[in-house]
């Protein structure tokens, strides 16, 4: 223990200057920029996160912000379809983009020296993408087959599409980010340039530029590339629909021939991280550790050393989110044991907890490893612009992002409960049984 | 003891001027162990990866499945500590120990800060020299394999890997997966991991690379701390096969949506002279992203798919030309004919002016990328090793990509790119499917 005590005496200031890197401005036009530098190879990666996502999309048009994502890479006023990427690639870089519920982001990872290039191009197609049908016919088969990759040959992931729609009754998290089938078929030019025209603006993004550069380098590419462009006057509120108080448990039972492993998965509705109130959050978060992070986890010790009753338990919650997130347990049962056995142990090992509290040791060493994590992360500039720019765009400030280590450092063993006490409630939960086809349990 | 001080910054001349500044150290240990160092003193933790050459492919005769059971169970239990033990050590010292199998190697991946290195050091010597294999933690590892193999043999991408494998390497250790059999796996005895342990875990196959806040010397001491007590030699090492590629369409057939397709035909020795020519050829073909033939054709012109990918298979045992994709089962069939044209239609005609040049640009241009981090730089550090390759190939390794000319890919696409032999292996319900 004493040993312990010093290393943590150490490691804290390591943590505490980390945040030195990252710089942030807003220009005249509403963009908002971070750079977060990194000085030790000359390469940059360049974000541009847009604060819109598939839970801002219309209804009846679920899959359209990420069908837009793929569409920003045809033709604009002045390049042709496909040649965003293909300059790119002559020019030694990579590029792509992703979509989630909160937020769109497009990114390129370059040779430093070649930003300004970069910066002109996804500056243009914030505003000036061009779609043919023939792109629009294309580029749905696309996305249709990516969600039969992802979705529709999956099982477990056709279970959980199932658990998230269990789990939102009004909010649009319930919806997947691909979308629903039947409605990604019939998606349109029109709707696709309804959501770019409405979303697509300086006004609405944060652009995060990290690696081998300076604030100055970025703020002048900014001014030059994206400062001429207008702010969106009639920018949509980001109105989304409140999730009511949950007063029922649901349940949620997926069978499949493909299965060969059922398992039982719960979800709690539970608190996301705010702006300037992140504690609760930092408790879950903590929680989630603490119950269900590996071989010395709450979950792991009592059904898979103390008893033979899983194969496999976890416990996963993402704090990082606009609106209400979930906190979710998992337990893979052992050979022998049968969902409804498997979900009777989650329970007792859930009411055991609240009434055995923390155990201060393993506490500790979550803290610990919290804490190492800082230091490890130090070596991957990428991921930390990941961080900014999904923190950005669920309503977290900078300011929020550079106190959440501390945040979490300062949560104690009566945080961690009260917040247990708070969401683990059966009332407010989906439990999920993913079974195969011939009812065997 | 340093050999020698090698320091090296390269400079990319030609098509970007990005330099990769690393400044790899070859060393050589008091207890005869090389490694290759690069230190990075800004950040205080250091990446230090191992690789064990031999890997899955060292099981004996009727024990497949015994190395990535013993691999598994190296984080389970150590010298005096048991499976819980061994974890909240590890979990106390914030180090990052992990430990990962393929048919070729037995991968210990470890990161750990520089205020508690010995500490993290001595688990993780602890973890390689003297493993448990308590009955209790094999039971429960056994369990998670057996689990997992359940799981393969319902998911269309397992099933396909499957049966590549056993299409092309037939009476090989490649020619099955090496986590084993349901039947394999639970006859499984203590002494069948021991033996597994003393065969893959030996001197005589180790490979190291380092990077970060670390200096040589006491790399030197960690190193021969690290692995003194570990045998001389290992099993023997299986004979290298040339992989079979019979032509045609093999279907098996599964019940889902999208079907899962495997290509495969004979590739090209990494030594070989045309090697870069050919690494070329492929990625123009569908290594290279959006911008390949394969993408543009059966992605972005049709909406076949939505990715497609070829790659050039360097295995220690082995080498071919392989690719996938995943295209819904009523458009599967066309999405096989497109590539088949394209593949004609490249050994034929070659490749464009325009299509080498960029290649040539962006190959060289995003090679620097990749040396990023402390983690990625150990991992090619160590992978050159393996691959026989010299400190000074990454300051070559780009004027090799420069220096093939059209002529180059052309006659290669013409000797390598055999539609004959060019073979799909499907999984799924595929319509109109072509017979062979």
């Amino acid at each position: 223990m004493r040993l312990f005590a010093f290393l943590l005496a150490t490691i804290l200031p390591v943590a505490a200057t980390a945040d030195e890197r990252v710089t942030d401005f807003t220009l005249d036009n509403g963009l908002d920029v971070v750079v977060i530098e990194d000085h030790r190879a000359p390469v940059a990666v360049h974000m541009l996160w847009y604060r819109s996502g598939s839970a801002d999309e219309p209804l009846g048009q679920s899959g359209v912000a990420h069908f837009l994502e793929h569409l920003l890479f045809k033709a604009t006023d002045t390049l042709e379809a496909g040649e965003f990427s293909a300059t790119v690639a002559r020019n030694g870089g990579e590029d792509n983009a992703f979509t989630s519920y909160d937020y769109t982001a497009y990114y390129q990872r370059i040779a430093a020296d070649r930003l300004d290039l970069i910066v002109q191009m996804e500056a243009d197609r914030m505003r000036n993408i061009h779609l043919t049908e023939e792109d629009i016919t294309t580029e749905r088969q696309v996305i249709l087959e990516e969600r039969a990759q992802r979705t529709d040959n999956n099982p477990r992931s056709l279970f959980g599409e199932q658990m998230n729609a269990a789990q939102y009754l009004n909010h649009r998290y319930g919806v997947p980010i691909i979308g629903w089938r039947n409605e990604m078929e019939t998606l349109d030019r029109e709707d696709a340039l309804s959501f770019y025209k409405s979303h697509y603006a300086p006004n609405n993004a944060i652009l995060v530029v990290a690696g081998d550069v300076t604030p100055d380098e970025v703020r002048a590419l900014a001014e030059k590339h994206y400062a001429p462009i207008p702010a969106e006057p009639t920018l949509p509120p980001r109105f989304r629909a409140e999730e009511p108080v949950q007063n029922a448990e649901r349940r949620v039972i997926y069978r499949d021939p493909r299965v060969a492993q059922p398992y039982v998965n719960r979800s709690y509705l539970a608190p996301e991280r705010d702006a300037g109130a992140q504690e609760k959050a930092a408790a879950l978060t903590v929680l989630a550790e603490i119950l269900g992070g590996g071989q010395t986890s709450v979950f792991s010790e009592k059904l898979q050393f103390d008893t033979q009753t899983a194969v496999y338990t976890g416990a996963f919650y993402s704090g990082t989110s606009l609106d209400r997130t979930t906190f979710d347990v998992v337990v893979v049962p052992a050979e022998g044991i049968t969902l409804e056995a498997a979900e009777a142990a989650m329970d007792k090992v859930l009411a055991d907890f609240l009434t055995e509290g923390v155990n201060p040791e393993q506490l500790d060493r979550i803290k610990m490893q919290l804490r190492a994590a800082e230091i490890y992360a130090r070596d991957d500039v990428e991921a930390a612009a990941n961080r900014y720019g999904r923190a950005l765009t669920s309503s977290l400030t900078i300011a929020d992002v550079q106190a959440w280590p501390e945040v979490l450092q300062a949560v104690t063993a009566a945080d961690v409960m009260a917040a247990a006490r708070e969401v683990l409630n059966r009332r407010q939960s989906v439990t999920g049984w993913l079974m195969s086809e011939e009812a065997t349990q | 003891m340093i050999r020698a001080l090698f320091a090296l910054a390269t400079a990319l001349t030609l098509a970007t001027p990005l330099r990769a500044e690393v400044a790899i150290q070859e060393i050589t240990t008091p207890g005869g162990i090389n490694a290759w160092l690069v230190e990075e003193h800004s950040i205080p933790f250091t990446a230090l990866e191992i690789r064990f050459q031999g890997g899955g492919s060292l099981d004996l005769p009727g024990k497949r499945g015994a190395t990535n059971l013993m691999v598994g169970l190296l984080e389970e239990g150590a010298g005096d500590l048991d499976a819980r033990a061994f974890t909240k050590a590890k979990e106390s010292l914030a180090a990052d120990l992990s430990y990962a199998i393929t048919d070729d190697t037995v991968a210990v991946s470890a990161r750990f800060l520089t205020e508690n290195r010995s500490e993290a050091i001595a688990l993780l010597r602890q973890s390689l020299v003297a493993p448990r294999f308590d009955a209790e933690a094999i039971e429960r590892v056994r369990a998670q394999v057996l689990t997992g193999l359940r799981q393969d043999e319902k998911d269309p991408r397992s099933l396909a890997a499957r049966a590549f494998d056993a299409m092309a390497f037939a009476g090989h250790p490649y020619a099955s997966t090496h986590e084993g059999t349901i039947e394999s796996v639970s006859a499984l005895t203590r002494d069948d991991l021991l033996t597994a342990h003393q065969g893959a875990l030996a001197r005589d196959r180790l490979y190291v690379g380092a990077v970060g806040d670390i200096t040589p010397a006491d790399l030197c001491a960690l190193l021969d701390e690290l692995f003194a007590g570990l045998p001389a030699t290992g099993a023997a090492l299986p004979e290298p096969i040339t992989p079979a590629f019979p032509g045609g369409i093999h279907l098996t057939e599964f019940d889902t949506p999208q079907s899962v397709i495997l290509f495969g035909q004979p590739g090209i020795d990494r030594d070989d002279p045309d090697f870069f020519a050919a690494f070329v050829l492929d990625h123009i073909l569908g290594g290279g992203g959006f911008e390949s033939r394969l993408m543009q054709e059966v992605r972005e012109k049709r909406g076949l798919t939505y990715g497609v990918y070829s790659y050039l298979a360097d295995r220690d045992l082995a080498f071919w030309w392989g690719g996938s994709l995943n295209s819904q089962n009523e458009r599967a069939a066309e999405a096989i004919e497109v590539i088949r044209t394209e593949w004609q239609k490249m050994r034929d005609e070659g490749v464009t002016e325009a299509e080498l040049n960029d290649a040539r640009t962006y190959l060289t241009g995003a090679y620097p990328l990749r040396f990023d981090g402390n983690g990625p730089i150990a991992s090619i550090l160590v992978g050159m090793q393996m691959q026989g390759l010299p400190t000074s190939y990454i300051t070559e390794r780009n004027s090799k990509v420069n220096a093939v000319t059209l002529d180059d890919v052309k006659r290669v696409a013409t000797s390598l790119m055999s539609p004959e032999n060019l073979t799909f292996i499907v999984v799924g319900k595929p319509a109109g499917l072509p017979a062979n």
